[in-house]
């Protein structure tokens, strides 16, 4: 492979007519001629996991936020002995991420006892940092509902003057429209508290069983790790208790059409269902349909009828006479018998402890994994979205942008800019400029935008490594040596595609491409569903479709997660998948080799 | 003529079985039957090595065909006939150990001789009566039986080197079981046996026949399973050859197996090569059995249903469970025996290559878990994309039927 190479950055031609996209995102993220000695020696790989899409500008602070906030906790709280973080750009509206590994021997040597140090500290007392976590989430949470984002008013509140506050408006309106971006930055932090020291402690778990049994199929030691009652599952367990209550409360027929949201709002006051609806929404149904990483993604609790669709879907899976509830002990005791009988095939006592421990320390980093997107991608993000959906509604009424949804075509900074000229016009009571100089520029950026969507870019950028061994990239990217290699060579005319066997299981059926989280509505019973990557908010689905297959993803990606729980087979990370396979064309998903066969043209 | 070669001492008496009340086939158990299916450890010396097997399996409620041994007892009783122990002692007598093909010659005499003999009457009643029960039981008048020896030797190691091990398969009627069983007793004294006894300086008297008389099956499809993967030695999957009809076209290389790699915990069959498989054994309308080609639509489908494979695994796995040690399975799936119960196993042994490595710990010794996360992000991971495939998996030089053709040899 030494002879082949992924584009150049400085080479790659992107879409036609998007001239000045630069300027959506931050100098810091692009590639430029004064770093291009540096970028163009490094690999750089596309992750269309969480950003298949373009991105708007104000998206891809998300993107920068999360990315620098996991590169900080490796590098300079924990002090991953081979890697600090993970560097990244912006090429045409994609992100390219590159992992900084440390080669020196004697850095990483160096680096052992700061590490052992600090990640002893959060293993030790792993429990009640979690605790403590939450509390801080939640706190967060609180405080961005409370950021004030209110409108200028034509005067100020009497009180105002009558309390001496002595400033107004357009101050608290600058302070806390920075109190947001902190608050945001302090979540992203939050959410890489746990997450590399979690993926650590599950990847020496992961490789002691690699060890002992040399073809174990990763998905028998996620199932060892798998937790039972995981917070990611709640959102939807809660739909089935509504489908149920309805049934029992003679209002299953509220829901035959999800649409009329007024109507089967009315339908349901007063009523049981309603109440366990107003008990469970805050905050299970802030619960994105997407990855949480778009703004125009719908959150179920601002668009009830992604829910109530599924709620109607369940209730015809009961009429039907199937039985949906999760069955907690079944599952919990079919884990207790994959660790046992694993644990039985050791060969020494030494061993058999070391597997014990092993586990037992994967198990409590373990629900933070998988919580955690919960809590930041879909509670916290669906709050922080509201809140910058209420700033464009101001700035709507400022007349400096058409639409709510223009606030998104703004880089962060250029917001200050925005409301200074919106204060300051205010003060003044004298016309701003943004009202005249803002609309085109926004129509434009859309227009970028919309033509950076359209385009195909490539997996990966520049020199492909030698070997992938930075951790997180293998654990979470499920990027490894071979994977790139796949990459370089894949044949675009093979029948077969090969991803990891995520969930075990061989089944045959025609292809449902899924691009956007709004057509999930059409899936038909027995499709296998083929998407560039699935959100957790699609479990609802999963009872209707043969199988999954996904572009990317790991074997921890929070697609392989739900896949496994549905008991369906699944393969992800098959990089080709929506670009290979057509619509409705008759495919053989074997889940536990890790196959795709097109079995028609 | 070989003074220095010990003959056998007839006097001396074997010990006796003592019988058992509990009953699964309607048969009772005499001095000269144990059927499979109440075998206690204490039969052992009387059964030999492959009929101890077979009850140790059924009381493993591994899913052995149904049938019963003849105990060396049994044996023993032929050589209460002074005229046969004087002439079987004067042609061993005669044998010249340097003389090759004169010793063949001798061996052919003494098989012969013994063949000739009469079945002590009470043994032959007791072989026919058992006989009969099995038929009862399996409800079918002149049952197909396989007849096989399995020698017993006393304090020696290696038994069956020490005796012949024959195998009459789709053996019919009482008199074709008689003649069989007196087929099967002889072959302790081929000229093999002969010569290595006399090499060994064993005496012949040392080595006694049981013989077993077990229903035979009709296989779809059989094949062998090991209870690891042969090319890594990772315990935690079993692997399958599998071909149509029955065992032979496998174990005699005449066919490249199905081959498939199960997962003995999330009992998931984690890689499958299917092959061309162009002949098969099996039973033609004689009843004779016989090397047949495989239709062409047939030749490269799985030999063996998923459902199917899994039931082998598992059993596989209640065996090497059962025994405390990687087990070398022999496995078919019958023709006429209904789904769920058609899976039956024919034999089980200690697999040799992998079993015999010093068993060794793959943790590492610190017993500190931060210290050893440490060790796993230092050292690179990989994550398989293929699920369990081994990509460098050579199979031509490890499938499960290759290992155990060089362990056999």
């Amino acid at each position: 492979m030494a002879d082949k190479r992924f584009p150049s950055p400085f080479e790659l031609e992107g879409p036609e007519g998007i001239e000045g996209w630069e300027e959506l995102y931050p100098y810091s993220v692009l590639f430029s001629e004064d770093r291009r000695e540096y970028e163009e020696d490094r690999f750089w790989f596309w992750d269309s996991m969480h950003w298949g899409a373009a991105m708007t500008p104000w998206d891809s602070v998300f993107l920068e936020m999360a990315i620098a906030s996991l590169s900080q906790f490796n590098s300079r709280h924990y002090r991953i002995p081979p890697a600090d973080g993970i560097d990244f750009r912006v090429l045409y509206g994609y992100p390219y991420f590159s992992p900084i590994t440390i080669e020196d021997g004697a850095r990483i040597e160096s680096r052992v006892p700061e590490f052992m140090e600090r990640a002893g500290h959060y293993f030790v007392n792993w429990n009640d940092l979690y605790d403590n976590w939450l509390g801080k989430i939640k706190t967060s949470i609180d405080e961005i509902n409370a950021i004030d984002l209110s409108p200028l008013p034509e005067m100020e509140d009497l009180s105002v003057v009558t309390d001496g506050i002595g400033t107004g408006s357009g101050h608290r309106l600058l302070e806390e429209y920075r109190t947001l971006k902190n608050l945001c930055l302090k979540v992203w932090q939050y959410h890489f508290e746990f997450l590399n020291l979690g993926y650590a402690a599950y990847l020496d778990f992961f490789g002691f069983c690699k060890q002992a049994f040399p073809s174990i199929p990763d998905l028998g030691i996620a199932k060892m790790v798998a937790g039972v009652e995981v917070d990611l599952f709640r959102p939807n367990e809660e739909l089935k208790v509504i489908a149920q209550k309805a049934i029992d409360g003679g209002l299953a027929r509220v829901f035959d059409n999800p649409e009329d949201v007024a109507g089967i709002r009315a339908a349901l006051a007063g009523t049981d269902v309603e109440a366990h609806w107003n008990e469970v929404e805050n905050p299970w149904f802030n619960f994105s349909a997407g990855t949480g990483f778009y703004h125009y993604e719908k959150t179920w609790i601002d668009y009830p009828e992604i829910p109530y669709a599924f709620i109607r879907d369940y209730i015809i899976k009961i009429e039907e006479g199937h039985d949906i509830t999760r069955p907690i002990e079944a599952i919990q005791a079919e884990r207790d018998r994959v660790v046992s009988e694993y644990g039985e095939l050791l060969q020494t006592d030494e061993d058999r402890q070391a597997f014990q421990e092993k586990l037992g320390l994967a198990r409590v980093v373990f629900p933070y994994v998988e919580n955690h997107n919960f809590y930041i991608e879909h509670w916290t993000m669906s709050v922080i979205w509201r809140k910058l959906r209420e700033l464009g509604a101001n700035l709507v009424k400022e007349g400096i942008i058409n639409e709510i949804d223009d606030v998104f075509y703004f880089r962060r900074d250029e917001i200050d800019e925005v409301l200074w000229d919106a204060y300051s016009a205010w003060a003044v009571n004298a016309p701003n400029r943004g009202s005249v100089y803002w609309p085109p520029r926004i129509a434009r950026r859309r227009e970028i935008v919309a033509k950076m969507k359209e385009w195909k870019p490539p997996k990966a950028l520049g020199e492909p490594p030698s070997v992938v061994t930075e951790p997180f990239t293998i654990m979470l990217w499920g990027i490894t040596s071979d994977s790139v290699t796949g990459w370089l060579g894949t044949d675009e005319n093979s029948d077969e595609l090969s991803g990891m066997a995520a969930s075990p299981g061989m089944v045959e059926g025609p292809a449902r491409l899924i691009f956007d989280a709004d057509d999930i509505g059409d899936i038909q019973d027995g499709e296998i569903l083929v998407a560039p990557i699935t959100a957790p908010s699609w479990a609802p689905v999963f009872p209707k479709i043969q199988a999954c297959v996904t572009d990317i993803g790991g074997m921890m990606s929070h697609a392989a997660i739900v896949c496994r729980e549905y008991g369906i087979p699944a393969v992800t990370g098959t990089g080709f998948g929506t670009s290979q396979i057509k619509n409705g064309q008759m495919i053989r998903v074997d889940g536990t080799a890790g196959t795709i066969t097109l079995i028609e043209e | 003529m070989c003074e220095a070669c010990p003959v056998i001492d007839w006097a001396q008496e074997l010990p006796t079985v003592r019988s058992f009340t509990a009953r699964k086939v309607d048969a009772d158990m005499t001095d000269h039957i144990v059927w499979f299916d109440r075998y206690e450890s204490e039969h052992k010396p009387f059964l030999g090595g492959k009929n101890s097997s077979l009850g140790e399996m059924m009381r493993a409620e591994l899913p052995v065909p149904p049938g019963f041994a003849i105990t060396t007892n049994a044996y023993g009783l032929i050589w209460s006939d002074p005229a046969l122990v004087d002439d079987v002692n004067d042609l061993l007598r005669s044998i010249d150990h340097d003389d090759l093909t004169g010793n063949r010659k001798t061996a052919g005499r003494i098989r012969a001789r013994i063949e000739a003999a009469p079945i002590p009457e009470d043994v032959a009643a007791d072989i026919t009566e058992a006989y009969a029960a099995l038929c009862r039981h399996c409800g079918v008048d002149d049952l197909p039986v396989a007849v096989r020896s399995s020698a017993t030797a006393e304090d020696l190691p290696d038994a069956s080197f020490a005796g012949q091990q024959d195998t009459y398969p789709w053996i019919q009627g009482v008199d074709n079981v008689l003649e069989n069983v007196r087929r099967c007793w002889s072959s302790l004294f081929t000229d093999r046996a002969i010569a290595y006894r006399h090499s060994m300086g064993y005496l012949h008297r040392s080595i006694a026949m049981s013989v077993g008389i077990q229903k035979m099956i009709d296989p779809v499809a059989s094949g062998v399973a090991f209870t690891l993967n042969p090319t890594n030695g990772d315990r935690s999957q079993v692997a399958v050859d599998a071909s149509w009809g029955l065992g032979e076209a496998v174990v005699s290389g005449e066919v490249t197996p199905d081959h498939f790699l199960i997962d003995k915990v999330l009992r998931e069959i984690v890689k499958r090569e299917i092959s061309d498989k162009h002949v098969e054994y099996r039973l033609n309308d004689a009843g004779v059995v016989e090397k047949m080609d495989v239709e062409a639509e047939r030749r490269s489908k799985p030999s063996v249903t998923d459902e199917d494979l899994v039931a082998v695994a598992l059993l596989a796995r209640r065996a090497e469970k059962h025994y405390g040690s990687p087990q070398d399975v022999e496995w078919a799936i019958d023709r006429h025996l209904p789904a769920g119960e058609n899976v039956v196993m024919l034999q089980s042994r200690p697999e040799t290559v992998w079993s015999q490595k010093p068993k060794t710990s793959v943790s590492s010794s610190s017993g500190d878990p931060i210290r050893s996360i440490v060790s796993t992000l230092l050292s690179p991971m990989h994550v398989s994309d293929g699920g369990a495939e081994d990509q460098d998996d050579n199979r031509d030089n490890a499938t499960a039927s290759n290992q155990k053709s060089s362990e056999t040899e």
